[in-house]
């Protein structure tokens, strides 16, 4: 064969010219997130992890932003703008990218507070009638399906979630977060903050 | 005179008493239901959590009554029910009961729909090869039980399989204090794998 080797060259780097552009176009798309939500996804505040976090939860969100359903204040300012031009392929490819990558905990609780939030989320307060968070997100706080992974977010943002819900603001999927919240004092809610935070 | 007038403000009171206990109770009531509809859903449908909530909705008042029970006399160990039913007295679990019978919502389904058939095939006419009654028998041609009997039409699907494959560690448990469950731990030994997810397959899309 002629020009074998030459022929081989030609190949070889239109491949990569590519792949290259395909990553190139991936990694725009994933940057418009990770501007905010951190450069490995891990969050930066007052933008949760996404690393690790349940695809369909993701994108559960991502569509909720757009339709406006979850309205509290810092989605509306920032979430509702990011989300607006999101097709759901788009929507689902980015939260299964997400997904994949390693999470790691934000260790950013009050430790003093973290065994009272441990008996509230593994046992709940049937005096108060506040249902144990384990029988839906899992004894690691590791969530399932659409119901978020809460293990290891941060302090801050799983604190403003539970007084949000608190305070009337929408989640995306309607019961039983706002009315499950409602019932939480303060100091209920820096304790399951706090003990979540520590939580791989 | 003055005994009659006694006696007339006696009944005032008490009567009055009773409608101030009938009203806080009935405060609590509402209270405690929707704790339980936190899980269980609005309409006590069920919920696909990380564990599956079962349905309550349309469920047998006496059946309800004996699992929480079981549940406070570790009968039926699981430590988010014994904890839920441990300050829940008679009363309020009769009225519970009450509550949910009266729910209908649609069944969560979600099961697969091509074992349906043959999971209707079973729940009517049993499994005679393996000495298996037909459910229907007992639960009712609709699944709607009777009694101690639960109704199991619109239960979750990946509960009906949890339960019939774990019967035997999941129910009965306390040997001191044999219950009713005995008489499903013969029929959820025999029936396979594929037989229990065709049942489960059929309850879960019943309505």
């Amino acid at each position: 064969m002629k020009y074998t080797r030459l022929k081989i060259a030609v190949v070889a780097m239109a491949c990569f010219a590519v792949s290259a552009a395909a990553a190139h176009a991936e990694s725009l798309a994933i940057r418009n997130c990770t501007w905010c939500h951190g450069g490995s996804a891990q969050g930066y505040t007052p933008a949760p992890r996404l690393a690790g976090q349940r695809p369909q939860y993701i994108e559960k969100q991502l569509m909720n932003f757009s339709a406006h359903t979850r309205d509290n204040p810092f989605s509306k300012l920032y979430m509702w703008g990011a989300a607006a031009n999101l097709s759901p392929l788009a929507a689902r490819n980015l939260a299964v990218y997400f997904s994949t990558i390693p999470p790691k905990a934000a260790n950013d609780g009050d430790r003093e507070l973290a065994a009272a939030g441990r008996a509230i989320y593994q046992e709940g307060i049937p005096d108060a009638n506040i249902v144990a968070c384990v029988a839906c997100h899992g004894p690691n706080a590791q969530g399932v399906g659409e119901i978020p992974r809460l293990g290891g977010l941060a302090y801050t943002y799983l604190k403003r979630r539970l007084e949000q819900w608190g305070q009337g603001y929408h989640a995306a999927a309607g019961p039983p977060m706002p009315q499950i919240a409602s019932k939480l004092s303060p100091k209920h809610i820096a304790a399951l903050a706090s003990y979540l935070s520590f939580m791989k | 005179m003055q005994l009659v007038g006694l006696a007339v403000l006696t009944i005032v009171f008490s009567a009055t008493s009773r409608a101030d206990a009938a009203a806080s109770s009935n405060s609590a009531v509402v209270a405690k239901l929707a704790y339980c509809q936190d899980c269980h859903g609005q309409s006590g449908q069920g919920y696909r959590g990380f564990f599956p909530i079962p349905r309550l909705a349309g469920q047998q008042i006496e059946y309800l009554e004996n699992q929480l029970r079981a549940f406070v006399e570790r009968r039926r160990p699981n430590p988010i029910m014994s904890n839920v039913a441990h300050v829940l007295s008679p009363d309020m679990i009769t009225a519970l009961a009450a509550k949910f019978r009266d729910f209908n919502p649609k069944p969560l389904g979600g099961g697969p729909k091509d074992l349906v058939a043959k999971g209707e095939r079973i729940f009517q006419d049993g499994v005679p090869e393996a000495n298996v009654a037909a459910c229907a028998a007992c639960h009712g041609p609709k699944a709607l039980g009777y009694e101690q009997i639960p109704h199991l039409a619109g239960q979750l699907y990946p509960y009906l399989i949890k339960e019939l494959t774990n019967w035997g560690k999941e129910r009965g448990q306390n040997p001191a204090h044999p219950d009713a469950s005995f008489i499903m731990a013969p029929i959820a030994h025999s029936l396979t794998k594929s037989q229990v997810d065709a049942v489960a397959a059929y309850l879960s899309d019943l309505k």
